[in-house]
């Protein structure tokens, strides 16, 4: 019996030995391995700075163009309260693009006045709450396929969850405002990226 | 039972052998680059909305805003649009916009111009050519 559970630990204790080998081998033939340990990648993280800092200048548009819609008297009050929270996601996208491209040691780029954003977004031409909604959906929609199309140029791994899931967010706004506007739902699909 | 025992951890450790071995095995060799071929013929209906889906976030056709405005961009010198502020990449990449030039553009923008702010692939290459053809249309008017 002392035999028994003597040969039973050996048994583990090699098995475990060759299998943590084994594994090790295997992360280590990983060329990603040492991205996830440390974070970063060899490779440009400059492009990537200029990559997330487009993003952001994305970013600030949304932000200010919510603002415009907000202070335009055009929305009714229920809306009004959506699109301010809508405002607030994006101030958060800005916050987590800013924080990213801080790490790569990039200098995130300002924001601009927001009558100069009101004047690029054509601003003047919006009539009723329905002009509005449509200039955000705009907005929302090609946010979305701009995260998604973005992804591929990323260097670093570590940055493809932060655009997957701005994207995501980008397209859940894009359906609310779809739904508000009465547009029928999408029969095709993908309908994004 | 020992000699039992000893197979079982033998079996055990070449399993495990063989796995770390197969992790650890070169890539086979890539099969030669397929040539490009010609981009599809575009549909500028189509590419109008493509353009707004996808580019929009960015662009407008008369006002400089993420990205530089489009009207007239086609058959122009890239890194040429008034007012707009430019990457270095962009200013130093001297192409005149066409079709070959822009399929190549929004296929991998990081790959023609390292440094470009641009990082948005448009990967389906009739999209490519439909958003084309839109701007082609676009710098016609």
């Amino acid at each position: 019996m002392i035999d028994q559970i003597k040969s039973r630990r050996r048994m583990l204790t090699g098995a475990a030995t060759a299998l943590s080998a084994a594994g090790v081998f295997a992360l280590f033939d990983r060329p990603s391995f040492g991205a996830a340990v440390s974070g970063k990648k060899a490779g440009n993280a400059s492009q990537d700075v200029q990559l997330l800092n487009a993003a952001l200048s994305l970013e600030n548009e949304g932000i200010a163009a919510y603002q415009i819609g907000a202070e335009s008297k055009l929305l009714k009050p229920d809306v009004l309260k959506v699109a301010i929270t809508f405002q607030g996601h994006h101030k958060q996208h800005r916050d987590d693009l800013i924080a990213a491209i801080k790490r790569l040691g990039g200098t995130p780029v300002t924001t601009k006045p927001v009558p100069e954003y009101a004047k690029e977004l054509n601003a003047a031409s919006l009539k009723d709450q329905t002009g509005v909604l449509r200039l955000a959906l705009k907005l929302e929609r090609g946010a979305t396929n701009a995260y998604l199309g973005l992804i591929p140029s990323l260097d670093q791994s570590g940055l493809y969850v932060l655009a997957a899931r701005t994207a995501a967010d980008e397209s859940f706004h894009a359906a609310v405002l779809g739904q508000v506007l009465g547009d029928a739902i999408p029969e095709k699909a993908p309908m994004f990226g | 039972m020992r000699i039992q025992s000893f197979r079982y951890v033998m079996l055990l450790q070449l399993a495990a052998l063989i796995i770390a071995t197969a992790s650890a095995a070169p890539v086979p060799p890539q099969p030669p680059p397929v040539l490009q071929k010609a981009p599809p013929p575009g549909n500028s209906v189509r590419g109008a909305d493509i353009y707004e889906a996808k580019c929009g976030a960015c662009h407008s056709l008369d006002a400089n805003r993420i990205g530089p405005k489009h009207r007239n961009v086609f058959g122009h010198k890239s890194g040429s649009v008034p007012g707009f502020h430019y990457s270095a990449a962009l200013k130093k990449l001297n192409v005149v916009w066409n079709a070959q030039t822009l399929d190549r553009w929004l296929r991998n923008p990081t790959a023609m111009a390292p440094g470009t702010a641009m990082g948005f692939r448009l990967s389906n290459g009739q999209e490519r050519a439909d958003v084309i053809a839109y701007l082609k249309q676009q710098a016609q008017k």
